[in-house]
């Protein structure tokens, strides 16, 4: 198998995590992952508050970028999924918008045919087009007595990104009961971690991730597995403050689903980026596998 | 000989003479089409005056052919066939051409309909030279009615026919009669008890001597046409002689294998393996659910077998095919409730204190699985607050986009029993109230003035994640109040969904079977809405109560009643008449090669071995023209619609395309020029 | 859909709406049921809900409207977009708003703009965001003293490895510069 990839600006450093873990589990996977060549930022929400012409065709170069034989590509940030997706979709939607959105392209020399390439989302990748079968076949590690709370976010799973459910989806929660793990039913797993609402208007962001957070506290969920860069920034890198806020204390591990993955691969974690969540996520995955490997031998 | 048309143009008040210019038509058709002796317009057409305006023109002006361009032929082609007879022409020279529906109501620019008219006009009258006088044929009406479905419609409908000496074969897919309305405690707005008003229809209908019953039934296969259909049904072995069985209770009472009713009890009650869905049920005859059976299950068991008094159990019964031979046909299907769990932010299924209206109905039923009380899932907590919501499923595009009509007024009156019983708080979250029938907004100003609470939004979130300590432990009702403009959330013990009406989830099957056609909901589609409302497009098939549309009891017992009326005066009219627009076959020319036999979808065509011809039974022909099309050998000919009235109705259509009239004569050239 | 002849019974700024946000014609659907305003999971900051600010479109009320600090509560969860039973495209009008807000500068009270802003710049010199960029210059700009309350923050990321000190920068970045002039050169919404 083999997919044009694209990173995204949080990959390459905030959320380093996701790449590393993503290439890592991809490797053992046997899936080709061709990193689209000079990519540019995909603008997140912020040119579409000032531009859409602009927002559209700075996602298309992307797009356009992408080389003729492959057809399909992969990007494991939401924003940038959603971006790459909706724009695809607009253009062949819109007749107007397509012309447009090519002419801008245009000045750049480049061209893109609407739906030529399928904007596939790593979740769908791994859950569907990997499947059962395999990450089972490949699993070294099962993740047996782990508690784990899927957070799926709030964009990828809506309707214009097709994923799953929008309401209540089980792709993630499927793919970690297969790999072993007790994955913890929640009511929030799709609601916002307010987005960048955490630099506009902190009191606003800082009430959502609250609500996240007592909801993996009460589900008594070992850690929470993400698979968008801002959603883990939020909940991890602001969970102090959150603490300090509502005189909490939360401490709750918050790690990128191809991290744990990559585990049950038996990748060493240290491949995996683990050590750059603030909020330590190993001794929890190391006791509950100690404990595991305990019960076997007992 | 040359034939003289006379062609009258209807305004149809504004109708199409809002966008077309009748005038100026008719004047032109005058002028330049050929034969047209005289061109009309006038003001309604249908109106008395109008068709004596044919009528006088026929016998003065000696017309030999007539078109009438108006609204649809399913309209009013009857009404000017008469006025043809009347005036001493046979009626089937007469052509319609709908410039309403197909040209008025469809365009908005003035010049360019007119110019349409003009075209739609001139093929009439280029057609209606080459039509030929027909004699309709008549056949009796079998007296005797099928009608599918035991709930209150059906039942209605079956008794008034019964009650009026006919014949009536009630078919019931499930164990018993008694549909929807079996499973309602009280009905709005008069809280009167369901069971105690239907029952005694349920029995009566049990005993009529003109009803046969067929219950865990279904229909199969319908053949013929009015007066004369044939129909298969399916009875289902219930593993239960109905002639020995005297419904002593025996079997049910030892059967040792419970299950859970997700039919009757909508899950929330047990019933045995070899049961009788209520007590009330019509026939008491129980039936045997092989699905869940011991005996079925390893051939070990037989309690019932060995314990009834009258040896009725028989493990080796099957379906059985039953031919019926009947004039008409009610439709009488009803319809079932939206899942509910597909809208998962309800958390129906998951949360174990959101109940759907049918669960509730039967908890507040005191022959139903509580005895009456009302609970929570665990059976014995009193909900002390409850959400209602509405619109669960309805008005919403992703799932029906119709108002189910019936769950605002449900809605009251589950408010009234809640407070009654419970003295709970009730919380309605509506769009809006519909309570437009007699009696049912006095029954609001009611629940108003009792103290249930109205908050106006259509609720986002049913969720037990509790943001403060007075939501711990409850179901949070998140939701706009949008009279207040606010986001509010509302902790309750129970929350309710209303869940919309749907049509069955085979009506197109059925619809397909009895060849009506469907709404885009998957109601049943009536002829007419307003005027024609339990007739479908097929003459001797009627529709009535929900699977028409949803709809309440008042309305569904209406329908039932009308739709009998309908079938009372083709009875008593005792003939019915059958179009001569049927196809024949040239039996010299017919080469035997079968293909016309099998595409006729009304199996009208025969197969005669020993001379290897096919041909027509006129009486179930209903001049399709399937076959016409398809014969290799072109040696079938369709009455009314031959291919010379075609291709002159093509040509008359093309009219601005072809050669001027005079240097045309269309009797020796079928082609369409190209000019 | 909407026809020609009902068009013109539509107030001015609904026009506008719909004509500039993609999938707008649904509006003329709403029924005012508020299934919007009561998931939006900032709706209770709202001045005013969603379905008010419909309600607002069609009484042609633009001032007020984008004024209003609604569509600045938005973050593009899409929770309402889902749940709309009319299948209006209000994550896209909530965009819509926000654009033309900025453009009339009638975006006060809010520092979205400047955060959007901020980061387009970026994107548009680099061809990368870059989050300590971002977050240096925005806060500098626009909130210094929340630059002591994250200083922890940063310094804990910082340790994790998870802070780049320079940007990144694509090899063409005349090339997007091309094309993003030539867009914003087109103009305009769909």
């Amino acid at each position: 198998m083999k997919y044009a990839y694209y990173p995204g600006c949080s990959l390459e450093s905030g959320s380093a995590a996701y790449d590393l873990s993503v290439r890592a589990v991809a490797e053992v996977l046997n899936i080709e992952l061709e990193e689209i060549d000079d990519w540019n930022c995909c603008g997140a929400t912020e040119y579409f508050t000032q531009d859409e012409l602009v927002a559209t065709s700075v996602i298309a170069r992307n797009l356009a970028l992408i080389r003729p034989d492959l057809r399909d590509v992969v990007a494991p940030c939401a924003a940038c999924f959603l971006n790459l997706k909706k724009t695809d979709a607009l253009m062949q939607d819109d007749p107007a918008m397509n012309a447009k959105i090519n002419s801008a392209l245009g000045a750049g020399g480049l061209h893109y045919d609407a739906g030529r390439v399928r904007v596939c989302h790593l979740l769908e990748l791994l859950h569907t087009e990997v499947g059962e079968a395999t990450l089972k076949e490949k699993m070294v590690q099962p993740l047996t007595g782990l508690r784990v709370a899927p957070y799926y976010g709030c964009q990828v799973v809506r309707p214009l990104g097709g994923l799953d459910n929008p309401e209540y989806p089980m792709k993630m929660d499927e793919m970690f009961k297969w790999l072993g793990a007790d994955v913890v039913d929640y009511p929030v797993k799709a609601h916002c971690c307010g987005g960048h609402m955490t630099q506009i208007s902190e009191d606003a962001a800082f009430e959502l991730i609250r609500r996240l957070l007592q909801s993996a506290v009460d589900s008594k969920a070992d850690l929470l597995l993400c698979m968008c860069p801002m959603c883990q920034l939020n909940l991890d890198a602001y969970q102090g403050r959150v603490n300090n806020f509502f005189n909490k204390d939360f401490q709750v591990p918050i790690i990128f689903f191809t991290q744990l993955l990559g585990v049950a691969l038996g990748i060493d974690m240290q491949k995996l980026g683990f050590g750059k969540e603030i909020v330590g996520a190993e001794p929890i995955i190391q006791s509950r596998l100690a404990e595991q490997a305990a019960k076997a031998n007992a | 000989m040359a034939e003289k048309v006379g062609v009258y143009v209807c305004h149809c008040g504004s109708n199409i003479a809002g966008k077309v210019d009748v005038e100026q038509v008719a004047k032109w058709t005058g002028q330049h089409v050929k034969d047209v002796t005289v061109a009309r317009d006038y003001k309604f057409m249908c109106s008395d005056l109008g068709q004596k305006l044919i009528e006088d023109d026929i016998k003065k002006e000696g017309l030999t052919r007539v078109v009438v361009a108006a609204c649809s032929p399913h309209l009013h082609e009857k009404t000017f066939r008469r006025a043809c007879s009347n005036g001493g022409l046979n009626p089937y020279l007469l052509e319609m051409t709908n410039i309403r529906e197909h040209c008025s109501w469809v365009h908005s620019d003035r010049a360019a309909a007119t110019e349409k008219a003009k075209s739609l006009v001139s093929a009439a009258a280029e057609r209606v030279k080459w039509q030929q006088p027909l004699e309709p044929t008549y056949v009796d009406v079998n007296p005797a009615t099928l009608v599918l479905g035991g709930g209150i419609a059906g039942l209605q409908a079956t008794l008034e026919l019964a009650d009026a000496g006919h014949k009536v074969y009630l078919v019931e897919r499930q164990p018993s009669i008694g549909g929807h309305m079996a499973q309602f405690d009280k009905t709005f707005p008069t809280l009167d008890c369901s069971a105690c008003i239907l029952t005694p229809k349920m029995s009566e209908a049990g005993q009529h001597e003109n009803v046969t019953l067929l219950t865990y039934s279904e229909l199969e296969e319908v053949t013929g046409s009015v007066g004369n259909f044939k129909v298969k049904v399916r009875q289902k072995a219930r593993k239960v002689d109905y002639d020995k069985c005297t419904g002593c209770g025996v079997c049910v009472e030892k059967c040792p294998r419970k299950v859970l009713d997700s039919e009757f009890e909508a899950g929330m009650g047990t019933r045995k393996a070899i049961y009788v869905p209520f007590p009330q049920a019509v026939p008491r005859t129980p039936v045997l659910d092989t699905e869940s059976c011991i005996w079925f299950e390893r051939q070990r068991c037989g309690a019932c077998r060995k314990l009834c008094p009258t040896d009725a159990i028989d493990f080796d019964q099957e379906d059985e095919l039953l031919d019926l031979n009947v004039g008409n046909i009610i439709l009488a299907t009803g319809w079932k409730m939206f899942d509910c769990d597909q809208i998962p932010q309800y958390g129906y299924g998951r949360l174990a204190n959101v109940f759907t209206s049918l669960e509730l109905e039967r908890m507040c039923n005191a022959a139903g699985p509580t005895a009456g009380k009302i609970v929570l899932r665990d059976g014995k907590t009193v909900p002390k607050r409850v959400a209602i919501i509405h619109c669960v499923g309805s008005r919403d595009i992703r799932h029906n986009a119709h108002c189910s009509a019936v769950c605002c007024m449900a809605s009251l009156k589950f408010g009234h029993l809640l407070m009654e019983k419970l003295d709970a708080e009730v919380y309605s979250f509506y769009i809006d109230i519909r309570t437009n029938q007699k009696g049912y907004e006095e029954f609001y100003q009611r629940l108003l003035e009792e103290g249930m609470h109205f908050v106006r939004g259509k609720v986002s979130e049913v969720t037990d994640a509790a943001r403060l300590p007075e939501e711990e432990g409850k179901l949070i009702v998140q939701c706009e109040d949008t009279l207040l403009g606010r986001q509010q959330r509302f902790p309750v013990d129970m929350a309710v969904l209303m869940g919309g009406m749907e049509p069955q989830t085979d009506a197109r099957d059925v619809g397909l079977t009895c060849g009506i056609s469907c709404s885009m909901a998957g109601f049943f589609t009536e002829r007419h809405p307003k005027l024609d409302p339990v007739a479908t497009m097929t003459d001797g098939i009627f529709v009535a109560g929900a699977c028409q549309g949803a709809k309440d009891i008042p309305a569904s017992v209406a329908q039932g009643a009308a739709a009998a009326a309908r079938v009372q005066s083709m009875i008593t009219r005792g003939k019915v008449m059958i179009e001569p627009i049927v196809a024949t076959i040239d039996e010299e020319n017919c080469s035997g090669c079968r293909i016309c036999n099998n595409l006729c979808p009304f199996n009208a065509i025969d197969y005669d071995e020993t001379r290897a011809v096919s041909h027509v039974i006129t009486a179930l022909c209903k001049g399709c023209g399937t076959c016409v099309s398809a014969c290799p050998a072109q040696v079938i000919t369709g009455a009314h619609f031959n291919n010379q009235q075609i291709f002159a109705e093509i040509e008359g259509v093309l009219w601005d395309a072809m050669q001027p009239t005079e240097a045309t004569d269309a009797s020796d050239t079928a082609e369409v020029s190209a000019s | 859909m909407i026809t020609e002849t009902t068009e013109g019974h539509r107030s001015a700024f609904m026009r506008e709406v719909m004509a500039e946000t993609p999938g707008g014609e649904q509006l003329v659907h709403c029924l005012q049921c508020g299934s919007c305003g009561g998931s939006c999971p900032n709706g209770a900051d709202m001045e005013f809900t969603p379905r008010a600010i419909f309600s607002m479109i069609a009484a042609n009320r633009r001032h007020e409207v984008l004024a209003s600090n609604t569509m600045w509560c938005c973050v593009s969860c899409y929770l309402c977009t889902t749940r709309c039973p009319q299948e209006i495209p209000i994550t896209e009008i909530m965009y819509m708003l926000k654009r033309t807000s900025i453009a009339e500068g009638m975006a006060t009270g809010t520092d979205a703009p400047a955060l959007a802003r901020t980061f387009t710049d970026l994107v548009e010199k680099h061809g990368r965001s870059f989050e300590f960029g971002l977050a240096s210059r925005y806060y500098f700009f626009n909130k210094p003293m929340s630059l002591f309350k994250m200083g922890g923050m940063g310094f804990s990321m910082f340790t994790r490895g998870r802070i780049q000190l320079l940007p990144n920068k694509i090899r063409q970045v005349d090339q997007l510069q091309a094309i993003i002039n030539k867009a914003k050169e087109i103009g305009g919404a769909s």
